[in-house]
């Protein structure tokens, strides 16, 4: 691991225990992250992305089946850490949320304010007046009035809430920001602006983002390196540029292939077929069904195989 | 009447749409003016694309189109009917003949019913009382957008479908009757990327096999080249475009066309390299829009005097009519 990783997964896994059985929603995830970095992690709906950003900051519910792993947080190994442990001096210190529609999850009875400036109040212990004074200078990060801060909810535009969580996250200066779907449910324009203020954020603050999306056109505007997400599994990890430019793992050929382009006469293509019930995933590789390139070793779990750098868990790449 | 009247299916004459905003449960506060002056025509078996970001009126107009909402001056005319005027038997025959495509498919359909009870519905309400002939009806279409093998689908649930196959029930409800004219409101914001393109791909297989005219809402112009032939965008309960449209793709004329054109995203590393150029503020309250041309607060290339005095009306551009002023 070298000196400037900042956040590095091996292996975790999270399954859930339901009546029918045990859900592998996150199976096998590992990637790397270094400071002042942005990495995204797409995935489809129900691939499991969503209970990845679950397992990182271990807001975990309560019908947990299994939950293995390392995380390492600047070298740190944070998952033997102690609940109360990692409650005081991991989440919300080293490492927020932005969670998924958190536009509406402000609370609408206190000023957004006072609901930004909360997390310096429990974790730093200053005062309500310092810390709106910390409040108030995110809000200018984040390009929301200052006068804002006395507003409630519903006075703000959906544009402006998004800012305001990202604000909440940003607070006590942690090192890494988790952003689930940030931009999904906002017009585009409203989203430009959001990537503008992620961006700026990114250089001025010296603050690293894990993008959760399943929106690929708009994953670029901040991606520095790409994870690929399918079935629970990280199926591909690459440099923007290069994934971007040409994808390794078949699924993301397909998945690129599948977006509207504004500026390119392509013609979208549609991946068939859906993706395995995460109940009980096949047992070699999980995109084989769908996979045009599928041959006889597929039946076989594929290896995470380094192809110049890129990790990709396909059996087209082992030599 | 001549024979490019006759090609005139639906055809909307300075529509407004109002909705009164009351103080104290009855004093009258102003107008909300959702839709504000909207005209155009849709010919038989034409998709449009209406462009426009939450806000804009889109919804609006579509649930007048649907006989929704009462115009609040203007006029919907689908072949002779007045829309506006329609009631009762002669409102329900009306909607018969328009199919709509919703934008959440769970939320649309209704949790208790299977699938032959959501597509049999529409045969029921219009008069089809052959059980027989409903089935045989309900196995066409749903042939017809691939929910197949027809058996294994007929007595699912909604929860039971994934948002795909969700929404080509919805898709299948919404033609089962026929109809001339379908209306999809953002039928495919809610699903994934891969089906997406797949959704929209049945839905314009059908529109070209049964001459459907369709209106096509959304807020992603990456996806509207692949589907309609002319685009109308809003802005502010106007239409301040209307083009063919790969002309619009390769050459917005409106500044609020070409704002949302920069703000778009293709899939390109380059992209978080730069900080991208956008029109300052947000859309304006349609209670009290700005004089003049609605965009001016925000238009880089505003003319004084000018823009925020008068509002402007749809001038020729080459194959495009756009409402500014930059060129008269």
């Amino acid at each position: 691991m070298s000196k400037d990783t900042l956040l590095r997964i091996e292996d975790l896994v999270l399954h859930f225990k339901t009546q029918k059985g045990s859900v592998r929603a996150v199976d096998g995830v590992f990637f790397e992250l270094a400071h002042k970095e942005a990495v995204v992690v797409l995935g489809e709906s129900g691939c499991g992305k969503s209970s990845l950003a679950k397992a990182i900051l271990r807001l975990l519910p309560r019908n947990i089946d299994k939950y293995t792993g390392k995380i390492y947080l600047e070298g740190d190994e944070i998952m033997g850490m102690e609940d109360e442990d990692y409650r005081q001096n991991v989440r919300w210190v080293r490492m927020s949320l932005v969670p998924q529609a958190a536009m509406n999850a402000l609370n609408p009875v206190l000023k957004v304010g006072d609901q930004v400036a909360e997390p310096m109040m429990i974790h730093h212990g200053v005062k309500k007046e310092e810390a709106l004074v910390q409040a108030a200078k995110m809000f200018q990060h984040v390009g929301v009035p200052v006068d804002f801060l006395d507003r409630y909810a519903f006075e703000l535009s959906g544009g402006m809430r998004q800012r305001v969580a990202i604000a909440m996250s940003l607070v006590t200066a942690p090192a890494l920001v988790i952003l689930d779907e940030p931009t999904s449910a906002l017009d585009v324009l409203t989203q430009a602006n959001i990537f503008n203020v992620l961006k700026r954020l990114k250089q001025e603050l010296e603050v690293s983002f894990v993008l959760i999306t399943h929106d690929i056109a708009t994953s670029s505007e901040l991606a520095d390196r790409v994870a690929v997400m399918y079935a629970g599994q990280i199926v591909e990890v690459s440099d923007a540029h290069r994934f971007f430019a040409e994808p390794l793992h078949p699924y993301s050929r397909m998945l690129m292939a599948s977006v509207p382009r504004l500026r390119a006469n392509t013609e979208p293509e549609f991946i068939t077929g859906q993706p395995p019930s995460l109940l009980d995933p096949p047992k070699g590789c999980r995109f084989a069904d769908r996979c045009p390139k599928r041959f006889a070793k597929c039946s076989e779990e594929p290896p995470v195989v380094n192809v110049d750098g890129i990790q990709v868990k396909c059996w087209l790449y082992t030599s | 009447m001549t024979d490019k009247q006759r090609d005139v299916l639906l055809s909307i004459q300075d529509l407004h749409v109002w909705f009164e905003l009351r103080r104290f449960g009855f004093g009258h506060a102003g107008y909300v003016k959702a839709v504000d002056g909207v005209t155009f025509d849709l010919h038989f078996g034409e998709t449009i694309a209406i462009v426009g970001e939450s806000g804009c009126g889109k919804t609006s107009l579509m649930r007048t189109i649907l006989g929704l909402n009462k115009p609040t001056k203007g006029k919907v005319v689908f072949e002779d009917l007045d829309v506006g005027a329609l009631r009762g038997e002669a409102l329900r025959q009306y909607r018969a003949k328009i199919g709509y495509v919703q934008q959440d498919p769970f939320g649309a359909l209704a949790p208790f019913m299977n699938v032959q009870q959501i597509l049999e519905e529409p045969l029921r309400i219009n008069g089809v009382k052959d059980a027989q002939e409903r089935e045989r009806r309900v196995r066409k279409v749903m042939e017809e957008v691939k929910l197949t093998p027809v058996d294994d689908f007929l007595h699912k649930y909604p929860h039971m479908l994934s948002g795909g196959q969700q929404q080509r029930v919805v898709i299948a409800r919404a033609i089962i009757l026929e109809p001339q004219l379908v209306v999809a409101d953002e039928p495919v914001s809610m699903l994934d990327a891969s089906v997406r393109v797949e959704i929209l791909k049945l839905l314009r297989g059908l529109q070209e096999k049964y001459h459907m005219a369709v209106i096509y809402i959304t807020h992603d112009l990456s996806t509207v080249r692949y589907f309609s032939e002319r685009v109308f965008v809003m802005y502010a309960g106007n239409v301040v475009e209307k083009a063919p449209v790969n002309s619009i793709v390769h050459n917005p004329k409106h500044p609020y066309t070409a704002a949302l054109m920069d703000a778009t995203s293709d899939p390109d590393a380059n992209n978080a390299l730069t900080f991208r150029e956008l029109p300052p503020g947000e859309p304006p309250s349609l209670v009290n829009p700005p004089p003049g041309c609605r965009f001016h607060p925000r238009c880089p290339k505003r003319i004084e005097n000018l823009c925020e005095v008068e509002e402007p009306y749809d001038l020729p551009a080459d194959d495009h009519l756009v409402a500014c002023w930059l060129y008269k």
